[in-house]
Order: structure tokens, then sequence, then C-alpha cells
């Protein structure tokens, strides 16, 4: 049992903005009183919910593939030694597993998603998801290019293309869909991209971008997935392609669908010369629909390697830069490219990309319904998100950085006319109410009774970027795990999974099919359920 | 070797025995040592294997006035990281040295009466490194991962050398007299290497930028294309410059004729290989 005594609580779903009150805890949960045990006193602090991040790369093939290859971040990394508490490991731009449930607990994070799982290594996914401790979490399975279902969309066979999902869902163990550049990784397999969302993938007839999406969000509503499909939008990164992301945003017609790193989708320009922000279109067009969610997917200048599933992108990325390249899961249902990065403040299209990230943060209005993050670690690593925080608390403290873009820049982008400055109970809302909802995650997010005692306690400080860095303390599920920004105490965090419904017949049609097609013997495909603890499953009726 | 300014003292460290695992200990370096007390540098902190140990343990310490200039003697075969990122002042090291001699270095001078093991000056900036005797492989590279290696200063080995000398350099110069492994110049971005020993295969691989000079018949990539033969005046000065420091430069080197081949233009790149082919 634990009392949070006399702090000021910022809950926005119970509509508090610095109430001070009591927040009582017993059993992993927040309670209405307790009599007895540990009392924090949290005069002069702030109590919050802990972070939710919606989308992180963290866990996986991909990312360990990252770590691999970028022994020169190893070197320039903290090091995290071993203390009775924890383990060792090292930081960077892709922190080792423990280290990263670590570093994530250590800013005040306590719920963290993994982007991008294909099937085929989903259990490697989930032995480093284990082995990332204190933060509970999920993932989501890539499926945008997975040939079975194109296969289907082509003979138009939606409902046994529903089934073949959920049954992909469960034998991942995943949260929710992702699609990346839907048919544009599928056409990668020969060398190629999509173009538009209406001409058909290479290799299909009828299968666009456009039907794979529509298709994808449908399924996600139909078989009610607490999160809607997560969608990482065709032509990311490139000059001109806001103009793609709006047509996606239309054609989904009033589905749900959450965009995933927005800011690498809002831009203008005819080539790298030209290169422009259109955020402000593109968060005029997310004001005005509801069903939308996005996360930003914020840049911040400095050395990153960037990991994503959208393979012809990070090749044309390669050629950019001269970089080293992973290209790799070309042979999964999905592909995957991994070059290392340096976004530098002098380089102009660097400049508008940071530019972007923030715009959008500030344009849309809503804040329930555009979250931070840095896509981690392609726009910056996760533990920077208190620089992130800084940029949008204080207009002044942007205007001064604006000062070290390159001239030119200032003309390509709105940012410098924004004088919006984000409240506490915003930035809790983008952090964790927002994200926590968009999720479905009910007992996150919020200080209520009932919710989980996820919960971070800061020193007030007039410097939010130092404060959001240095919790004093930090609780996850009713433990305090970490105080004065040191890890104190390790405690598993539990998986969510979902199991969606599917007609049990959908094997018989699978089967064959993975006789033919795959390496692996259908029997061996999907993830065990022993596989994932401590495991949360949500069964989705009908 | 010129230019040796006066030193009002020494600091001397004198191994005792060799030890039986690597010893790290970058704190031999002027930055840390010049106007500590005895006392204080036999305290430093050293890195047997894993374990943390005082540089008093192994070495017996002399402090001399408040001079720039450590000397190193005995077995120091196993004694890594000499020099690490140093900016200024001299070591002078009598006897055979671990690797990383001089990694990072950023001024300054080390001179090795011995051989010295890999890395030798890997990814430093400035300052310069002579070598009498022998050194080991990636000297002046770039260590796994980096995108560049050495980017400034000068390496001198009057021996052999290893494997991936000079590997992703970007700028400074590095001369060896006598043969080098195989993959000389690997991905370099700049700079200059001088190899007057017999040159091992692969030279200039994946080479971006800069100039390899070669004196023995080399046995270049399929990928280098021929240019010209002619006499690059540019040549001269700098073995002038490697005569002013020392470095035996053979005279026949002085007066010859070079082809030149531009590559790897299997990357592509703009790398240029010169090959010394006598009086024509």
């Amino acid at each position: 049992m634990l009392r949070i005594k006399g702090g000021k609580v910022y809950d926005p779903v119970h509509g508090q903005a610095g109430v001070v009150r009591d927040v009582c805890i017993a059993d992993g949960r927040i309670v209405e009183n307790v009599s007895g045990g540990r009392v924090i006193d949290a005069r002069g602090m702030v109590v919050l919910p802990g972070g939710v991040d919606i989308h992180t790369h963290i866990a996986g093939a991909a990312i360990n593939f990252a770590r691999e290859m970028i022994p020169e971040d190893h070197r320039r990394a903290v090091a995290l030694v071993r203390t009775p508490a924890r383990r060792a490991g090292i930081g960077g731009v892709a922190p080792s597993t423990f280290a990263t449930g670590y570093m994530y607990a250590s800013m005040g994070w306590t719920t963290i998603f993994e982007a991008a799982v294909p099937v085929l290594t989903a259990k490697h996914t989930h032995e480093e998801l284990h082995d990332t401790p204190i933060v509970d979490k999920g993932c989501y399975l890539l499926i945008g290019n997975n040939e079975i279902v194109l296969d289907l969309l082509e003979a138009e066979d939606y409902e046994r293309a529903r089934h073949v999902v959920a049954w992909l869902l469960w034998a991942a163990k995943a949260y929710g869909l992702k699609a990346v550049n839907p048919g544009g990784v599928a056409a990668w397999k020969w060398g190629q991209n999509v173009r538009g969302l209406f001409e058909p993938v290479p290799g299909y007839q009828r299968v666009t971008p456009a039907r794979i999406i529509t298709a994808l969000a449908q399924i996600a509503e139909d078989l009610r997935l607490p999160h809607p499909l997560h969608l990482h939008c065709n032509q990311l990164g490139l000059p001109g392609n806001f103009a793609t992301t709006l047509e996606t945003m239309k054609i989904l017609e009033g589905r749900r669908a959450h965009l995933a790193h927005l800011q690498f989708h809002a831009y203008g320009g005819d080539d790298w010369t030209t290169f422009r922000s259109e955020a402000p279109r593109i968060a005029e067009y997310l004001n005005d629909h509801p069903n939308l969610t996005a996360d930003a997917g914020a840049v911040l200048f400095g050395d990153t390697v960037t990991v994503t599933a959208d393979g012809p992108w990070q090749y044309l990325l390669y050629r950019l830069t001269g970089h080293k390249w992973g290209n790799m899961d070309i042979e999964n249902e999905t592909g995957c490219g991994i070059v290392p990065y340096a976004y530098r403040q002098r380089n102009l299209v660097n400049a508008v990309q940071w530019a972007v990230g923030l715009e959008l943060l500030l344009l849309v209005r809503d804040p329930w319904r555009i979250f931070l993050t840095t896509d981690h670690p392609n726009g910056g690593a996760f533990w920077r998100y208190p620089e992130v925080i800084r940029l949008l608390m204080d207009a002044d403290y942007r205007r001064e950085r604006l000062k070290a873009l390159p001239p030119k820049a200032l003309s390509r982008i709105s940012l410098p006319d924004i004088d919006r400055e984000y409240s506490l109970s915003e930035i809790v809302i983008i952090t964790s109410a927002g994200p926590a909802r968009a999720l479905g995650l009910s007992h996150k997010g919020h200080l209520g009774v009932g919710a989980d005692a996820d919960i971070v306690i800061y020193d007030e400080d007039p410097d939010p970027g130092r404060m959001f860095a240095r919790p004093r303390y930090v609780i996850k599920g009713g433990e305090v795990v970490v105080e004065d920004g040191e890890v104190r105490q390790t405690v598993l965090g539990r998986e969510f999974v979902v199991r969606p419904n599917y007609d049990e017949a959908i094997e018989a049609f699978l089967q064959p099919l993975f006789e033919h097609y795959y390496t692996v013997s259908f029997a061996n495909y999907p993830v065990e359920l022993e596989r994932v603890h401590p495991v949360e499953v949500r069964s989705l009726g009908e | 070797m010129g230019n040796r300014e006066a030193m009002a003292g020494v600091i001397t460290l004198r191994l005792r025995e060799k030890p039986h695992v690597p010893l790290e200990a970058e704190v031999i370096c002027p930055d840390v040592l010049v106007g500590k007390p005895r006392e204080e540098i036999q305290a430093l902190p050293v890195f047997l294997g894993k374990r943390t140990r005082r540089l008093g343990d192994f070495f017996d310490v002399e402090v001399d006035g408040d001079g720039e200039e450590i000397h190193l003697e005995g077995d120091l075969r196993r004694v890594r990281w000499v020099g690490r990122g140093m900016t200024r002042g001299r070591i002078v090291i009598r006897g055979d040295v671990g690797m990383h001699l001089g990694a990072f270095m950023q001024g300054g001078t080390i001179e090795v009466f011995g051989n010295a093991a890999d890395w030798v000056g890997a990814e430093m900036t400035g300052g310069r490194i002579y070598v009498h005797g022998n050194a080991g492989g990636q000297v002046g590279a770039a260590y796994r991962g980096s995108p560049f290696g050495m980017q400034g200063g000068t390496i001198l080995i009057e021996g052999s050398a290893g494997p991936e000398v000079g590997m992703r350099m970007r700028r400074g110069l590095i001369a060896v007299g006598g043969a080098v492994g195989d993959f000389a110049g690997l991905h370099m971005r700049g700079g200059t290497i001088f190899l007057f020993g017999p040159v091992g295969i692969r030279a200039g691989a994946w080479m971006v930028r800069g100039t390899i000079v070669a004196f023995r018949p080399i046995t270049l990539l399929p990928t280098f294309l021929y240019a010209c033969a002619y006499r690059p005046v540019f040549l001269r000065l700098y073995f002038r410059y490697l005569q002013d420091h020392g470095f035996p430069v053979p005279p026949e080197a002085l007066n010859g004729t070079y082809q030149r081949y531009t590559g790897d233009t299997a990357v592509p790149g703009r790398g240029e290989v010169l090959q010394w082919i006598g009086d024509l």
C-alpha cells in the first residue's frame, strides 16, 4: 500500500489540472483510500499518469540488426553499469533490451508499443519484449504487404481475408494491425515501389495501395480491435508526399485509423531543393476528421539510425547518404531497411523536417488525437522526448532554436508564426492519456480509481526539459521502481495481446499454402501463448 | 625525428613486468600526467582485464621537473591505449608497445623505438606518430562501424605494417617503409598513403578519394582505370617533408615516373593510385 501525499495531480481524463490531492495505491491499482503503508511526501511536486508510447521500435529482428550495425554508436553511448537493482546494458540510439526498459522507466514512461512485427520473427520480438523490464508493452503485426492477404484481396474474397488477418494476429500474439507502405514493400521484392494509391501493385491486377488500406481499416473495425489500423502511409520521406497522405486520409471515408509518424508524410515541394512543410494542410484535415489519430514522429538534430519495414525508401536513403545499408526481411511477409543517419541543423531538408514535427504537434488542435513520438529511433532516440516537450511548452525557446536554422529554411516552414505553448495538462494528454485512449487501454493514462498504478512524480521545474528528464519517483503497478532518476528495483511488465474471432476452418485453407510456400512448418509458425509472459489476453467478442 | 622541442623535464614510467592480461592505460598521456606529483600519478586508474588497478601497481614512476615528455620503458606489448586522445607533449617508448597507440590523438608526438601493435593512430585528428620498428594492422584506420579513420596528422612506420592500413582515412599522411598487408587504403575517403615496400592484395578497394603512392609493383583491382604516366611535382614536397622528419626515402623515388590509376570505379570513387615505374 502506498499513499502519494499532497502532490499537484494532473489527470486530464478527470479534468484535474494541478489539483492538490492524495493518490492511494493498493494491489497495483489506484484506490479510494488506504490506511497504513508507505507515504511519499509529494508536496511541491507534480503527479502524472505514466507515459504511453504508441509507436516505437525496441524489440525484434529489425532493431536488433540496427544494434549490430552501429558499434560506433555504442562507443559513444551511455554505459549502464550493473547495480543490485538492474543488469548492465548500453544506451545510445538503439539501446539494448534491458537498458530500453530502464531508460523508458527512468524517464517516466511505463507502457510502450513495438510498432513493426513480421509473424516469422515474432518469437524474437516477444523474447526481447520479455527482456524489456518494468514497462508494459505490446506489438503491431505487419500486414500491409502479406502475400496471402494480398492474393485474397485480388480474388475479392474479403471475408476470408478477414479470417486470415485475425488468425495471423493471434499467431503473432500481437495487439494491433500495422500497414507499412501498403503494396510498396510487396513491390520492393522485385526492386520496385508503388507510385500512386490507385495504380495496381506490381504482380496484381486489382490490388492497389488504396484497396489494401481500406480493406485493412475495415478488418480492424470488423474485428473490433481496441486500436485501429496503424498506418505508415505510402511515399514516406519524399518531397510532395503530403498529397498522398491527404488522399489516404480521404479514402478511409470515416473509418478509424492511426497515422504513424505523420511528420515523415507532410512534405511539399517537387524535389529536395524545393522541399517544404505542408504540415498546416495535413493538420487542417486531421482537425476536421475525428476518425483519425496520429503520432508526430518528430525529428531531433543529431545522430541516429533509421529502421523501417519500408525497404524501398531505405534503399533511396542509402543512395542519398552513402552510409551503411542493411536490407532484410525480404523473405518475410514484409521488408526492412536500416540506415544510420544524422539530422543536421544546417541542412535545409533536416531543418524543415525538424519544424514539421513541431508544427503538427502545435497545429493539430485536439491533443487527444496527436501523440508525442520520435518514431524511435528514426527521428531521434526516445530518451530525447524531454527535448520535444520543452520545445512545445516554451515558445521563446523555440524562437531561439529557429535562429540556428539555415535562413532559407524559414520561408519553407510555418513554425516561426506559431505562438501556441502546450500546458502541462496537454503534455499529459499527448504523452499518456491520449495514446492510452487510442490504444483502447482504459486502465492506463489516468489516475482515477481502478486505473493501473503507473504514476510519475516530478519535482516542479520551470524548465520542462529538465523536469521530464529526471523524475523524482516512478511507480509501476504500485511498486516504486525509480527514485531520483535511478532504477531502484526491477519489476516485470506484462504484454497486451488480443484474441480476435476467426473461423477455425481458416487453418484448412492456410495449411496447404504453408506447405507450398513457407520455409517453416505450419505447426511451428505461430507464437505459442506460453512464450508470452506475463500476458494479458483480451478476447474480442462477435 | 626532427622538430624536437626543448623539454624542461621528463616523467619516466618503467613497467616492472609484462602483465598476464592486457593492461588498458589511457592515463599514460601528457594531458593527464603532466603537472601531477609522483604519488598522484601512481594512484591513477588502469584496467587489468576487467579489474581497476593503480598505475603504480605496474610501473615505477619517476618525475623529473615539469616537462611535457613521458618516457616509457619495459615490455609494453600488453599495454594498450598509450597516448589516447593526447593533445600536446611527447611520448617516447623504448620497447614494443600494445594496441591502440595514439588512438584519437589530436596533437603532440609519439616516438617508438621498437614495434607497435594494431590500431596505431586510429581515428587520430592531429599530431605525429613515428614507429622505428613494425606496426600491426589498421594503422590510422576507422574503428569498426565508424565512417572515418584518421582525419589529420602524420603516421610514419619505418618497418612493416599489417592489413587495412589507412582504412577509411579522410585526411593526413601515412608512410610505411616496409611491407603492408592486404586492403591498404580500404574505403579511403582522402589523405595520402606512401607504401615503400611490397603491398598486399586489393589495395585501394572501395577508395572514394585520396592518394596511394606505391614503389613496388602492385596488383590493382580491375576496377581501377589507367590514366597516364607522369612526374608529379607535388610528390617532392612530400618526400622533403618525410626526410625532414628523418624518414628514409629511397633516392630513386625522388626522380621517377609514375603511372596514375583512378578508382575504385566500383564505388564509384575518384581516388588515385600512383605506381612508381622507375626512370623512363
